[in-house]
C-alpha cells in the first residue's frame, strides 16, 4: 500500500485537515525509528486505498524539539510515496519555507493552502498556477474546516501516487536532511511573485476580543471566571442526562438481568449482578458527563483561548521555573493526564519538560472527576456541591505550583519562550464532534478494560472466604483493609474505602466502580448506604487523597516512557504519595480539632 | 542600538538583526523574524510577562529574555 505523510506547521489545520480525511476512522500505530504513537488511517485516494499518517505539527525539518526529531526519525526509516504539505494561506510568507525544505529531500509532495477565509479576511491574494510552477509542485486550494477542495485534492493524490515514481530511500533523505540549504531567499522570491500582502495585516475580530480577554488587570479573573462557568453548564447540562442514564441501567437490571440470571448459582448471579453489573453500571452513569466535557473542552482547545491563558500566566509560572505552556498542559491534563504529559514533547529543555512532567499527574483529570462527582453528590448539598468541586479545582492547582516551586531548584533550565498566538476560530459542530468522539472512544476503551478487570478482582477480594458475610474483616479485602490501617486511620479512611483507594491506583474509573461493588449496592440504595458510612470530613480527606496519588497506571507508564527514566517515574509515584498523605493528614486531624 | 525588549505597546519597528544561537535563530525565523521585516508591540503582560508582537500576519508572544536578542534598525 502507498503510504502519505501529512506535514504541517502547527495552527495550520493539518490536523483538522486530517480527521476531516479519515472520518473517526484513525488508529494509533507503531513505527520504525520513533517511539511514540502517530495517528494513521487507510482512506481512498482516486480509486486506491492508501495509508494516511499525520506526522507532528513542526516549524522546520531541521530544528531540535522532541516532534522535530520524531519527523526527522519517521521520514528517515520510513519510505513516503507522497508528502502532503499543509500550509496556512494566511501566513504563506513564512510557512512556505516548511514545503522547500520538503521539496529539497526528493519526496514527491503536494501543497495544499488551507485557511483562504481568514487570508482572505486578511486581504491577501495569491496566484496558485503561478506558485506551483515557480515552486515545482503541484499546489491546490482547501478548506480543511468546510471541506472545499478536499474531493479535488484527493483525486490529485490518487493521480500523483499513481505516476510509478520510485520513492526516494529514507537513507537519502537522512543524507540530505543534514546538508543545510539556501531556502529562505528562494522563499522570499516565490512569494514575491506570488502573493500580494497589505501592508498592515489586522484581524479586527480577534483583537477586539483580545482587548478584553487579554487586558492587563482583568484578562485572569475572566479566565478563571470563564472556567467555572464552563464546569458549572457541564454540571448542570450532564445532571439530567446522568440521572436519565441511571434509571436506564437500573430499570434493565430488574426488568431483564435479574429474571434471566434468576436460576443461575448463587456465587455467578453475584459476580455478575453485584460485581460486575453493579460496578461497570455505577461508573457509566458518568458517561454522559464525561462526553459533554470533552465536547466542551475540544471547543476550547481549538478556539485558541489556550494560547492566551499562556500568555496571561507566563509571568507567575516562570517564578515557578516553567511557562504558559505549561499552564496549557495542565488544562489539557483536566481532561486526561497521558496526553498532556505527551504535549510536553514542545519544549526542548529537559530540566523544563521533567518539571512541567511532575507537575501535570496532579492535574485534575475526567477520571477522578467521576470520582469526586460521585461522592460530593453523597456528601454535600446542591448548594455546597459547586463550591466543593470548585475548591477541589483550586488545590489541584495549588498542589502544581507547590510541586513546582519546591522542585525548581532541582530542575534548572533555560528553555526559550516563544508561542504563536493564533486567531480565535470558532470549531464547526463537525470539528468538535470528530475531536470530542475521538476522545470519548478513547475513554471507554480504557475504561471498560480496567473498570471490568478491577470489579471482578474487588467482588472476588470481598468475597473470599465464602462462608464470612462479604466485604467484612474476615474476608481477604478486610485483611488488606487492616494492614494498612496504621497509616489511613489517621486520616480517617476506612477499610472499605482503603480498598477502593489500592484499587484507584490501577484507573480512578475503578473506584467508583468498587465502591459499587464492596458495598454491593447500586443507585440509591448505594448512596444512601455511603452516607449512613462516611461523614463529610471523612469523604474530603478521601478525596484530596483521590486527587493528589499517583492518577492512574497509564500516567506512570507514560511518564516512564516520555522521560526514559525509571528514577524519575518512582520520584513522581512517591512525591505524589507523600504530598497525598500530608494533605490528607493536615485537613483530617484539623477538621476533627475543630470538632466537625 | 535598540532591543525590541525596550519597545511599549504600540511601537512600529523594523527588524535589524537577531543574536540567538542557531537552534533559537531557526525557530525565529520559522515563525517569521527576519532582518527587513516590520515588527509591531501589540501589548504586554502584567508582572514582567511576556510581550505580544505582531509579523505579517503572524502573531507571537516571547519574554523580555528572548525579546532582547532581537535588534531593531530604526
Amino acid at each position: 500500500m502507498k503510504r502519505l505523510a501529512l506535514l504541517g506547521m502547527p495552527n495550520t489545520g493539518k490536523s483538522t485537515l486530517f480527521n476531516r480525511l479519515s472520518g473517526a476512522s484513525a488508529r494509533v500505530g507503531n513505527w520504525p525509528g520513533i517511539t511514540v504513537d502517530l495517528m494513521s488511517a487507510k482512506i481512498l485516494a482516486g480509486g486506491h486505498i492508501v495509508e494516511l499518517v499525520d506526522l507532528p505539527g513542526i516549524y522546520d525539518l531541521h530544528g531540535f524539539s522532541d516532534d522535530e526529531l520524531v519527523v526527522r526519525h519517521f521520514l528517515s526509516s520510513n519510505p513516503v510515496d507522497l508528502a502532503i504539505v499543509v500550509l496556512n494561506t494566511s501566513q504563506i510568507d513564512r510557512q512556505l519555507s516548511l514545503a522547500l525544505q520538503i521539496r529539497n529531500l526528493g519526496v514527491p509532495a503536494l501543497v495544499l493552502l488551507n485557511m483562504q477565509d481568514e487570508a482572505k479576511r486578511a486581504g491577501i491574494t495569491l496566484d496558485t498556477a503561478r506558485m506551483s510552477q515557480e515552486l515545482g509542485l503541484p499546489v491546490l486550494n482547501i478548506s480543511a474546516k468546510y471541506g472545499d477542495g478536499c474531493p479535488e485534492a484527493l483525486q490529485k493524490i490518487g493521480q500523483l501516487i499513481q505516476q510509478a515514481r520510485s520513492s526516494v530511500s529514507p537513507q537519502t533523505i537522512a543524507n540530505q536532511l543534514e546538508a543545510d540549504t539556501q531556502i529562505e531567499s528562494e522563499m522570499h522570491e516565490i512569494v514575491k511573485k506570488t502573493v500580494q500582502i497589505p501592508t498592515k495585516l489586522a484581524d479586527e475580530t480577534t483583537d477586539r476580543i483580545d482587548k478584553v480577554l487579554l487586558h492587563p488587570w482583568l484578562g485572569l479573573p475572566i479566565f478563571f471566571a470563564a472556567m467555572f462557568l464552563l464546569f458549572q453548564f457541564i454540571f448542570t447540562a450532564g445532571k439530567p442526562l446522568q440521572d436519565g442514564m441511571n434509571w436506564l441501567l437500573t430499570e434493565f437490571r430488574t426488568l431483564a438481568l435479574e429474571p434471566a440470571l434468576a436460576h443461575a448459582p448463587p456465587w455467578l448471579n453475584g459476580l455478575l449482578l453485584d460485581g460486575i453489573f453493579n460496578g461497570v453500571s455505577t461508573v457509566a452513569a458518568f458517561v454522559p458527563i464525561i462526553v459533554l466535557f470533552f465536547l466542551v473542552m475540544s471547543m476550547v482547545e481549538d478556539s485558541g483561548y489556550l494560547s492566551r491563558a499562556a500568555f496571561l500566566t507566563d509571568a507567575l509560572m516562570a517564578r515557578l521555573g516553567l511557562d504558559g505552556r505549561g499552564f496549557v498542559m495542565m488544562l489539557m491534563g483536566f481532561g486526561c493526564n497521558v496526553p498532556a504529559l505527551m504535549g510536553t514533547r514542545v519544549m526542548r529543555s529537559r530540566g523544563m519538560r521533567l518539571l512541567t512532567m511532575l507537575t501535570i499527574p496532579l492535574s485534575l483529570c475526567s477520571a477522578r472527576l467521576q470520582v469526586f462527582l460521585f461522592l460530593i453528590a453523597i456528601l454535600f448539598s446542591a448548594q455546597q456541591a459547586p463550591w466543593v468541586m470548585f475548591a477541589l479545582y483550586m488545590v489541584s492547582f495549588f498542589t502544581i505550583f507547590l510541586t513546582a516551586f519546591l522542585f525548581k531548584g532541582r530542575f534548572p533550565n533555560k528553555e526559550p519562550f516563544i508561542l504563536e498566538l493564533p486567531p480565535y476560530r470558532f470549531p464547526t459542530a463537525r470539528q468538535i464532534w470528530l475531536r470530542g468522539w475521538q476522545e470519548v472512544r478513547h475513554f471507554l476503551h480504557r475504561a471498560t478494560k480496567f473498570i471490568i478487570i478491577g470489579v471482578v478482582l474487588v467482588w472476588l477480594l470481598t468475597h473470599i472466604p465464602s462462608n464470612v458475610p462479604p466485604a467484612s474483616e474476615q474476608t481477604l479485602a478486610g485483611q488488606i483493609g487492616k494492614l494498612f490501617s496504621p497509616i489511613l486511620d489517621p486520616i480517617g479512611i476506612n477499610s472499605q474505602l482503603a480498598i477502593a483507594l489500592i484499587f484507584g491506583f490501577v484507573a480512578k474509573e475503578i473506584v467508583v466502580g468498587s465502591l459499587a461493588v464492596i458495598y454491593g449496592l447500586q443507585g440509591d440504595a448505594l448512596t444512601t448506604q455511603i452516607a449512613q458510612n462516611v461523614d463529610w470530613v471523612q469523604g474530603m480527606s478521601f478525596m484530596l487523597f483521590t486527587l493528589i496519588y499517583t492518577p492512574c497506571l497509564s500516567t506512570i507508564a507514560t511518564l516512564r516512557s516520555e522521560s526514559k527514566s525509571s528514577r524519575f517515574m518512582w520520584l513522581s509515584i512517591a512525591w505524589s504519595l507523600c504530598l497525598a498523605w500530608v494533605v490528607s493528614f493536615i485537613f483530617y486531624q484539623t477538621a476533627r480539632a475543630l470538632g466537625f | 542600538m535598540r532591543l525590541l525588549s525596550q519597545l511599549q505597546p504600540g511601537d512600529m519597528a523594523t527588524i535589524g538583526a537577531i543574536h540567538a544561537e542557531q537552534q533559537l535563530h531557526q525557530r525565529l525565523l520559522a515563525l517569521g523574524f527576519r532582518a527587513g521585516k516590520t515588527i509591531e508591540i501589540i501589548r504586554r503582560a502584567n508582572f514582567k510577562g511576556p510581550l505580544q508582537v505582531r509579523i505579517g500576519a503572524t502573531d507571537v508572544i516571547l519574554r523580555d529574555a528572548e525579546a532582547s536578542l532581537i535588534q531593531i534598525s530604526h
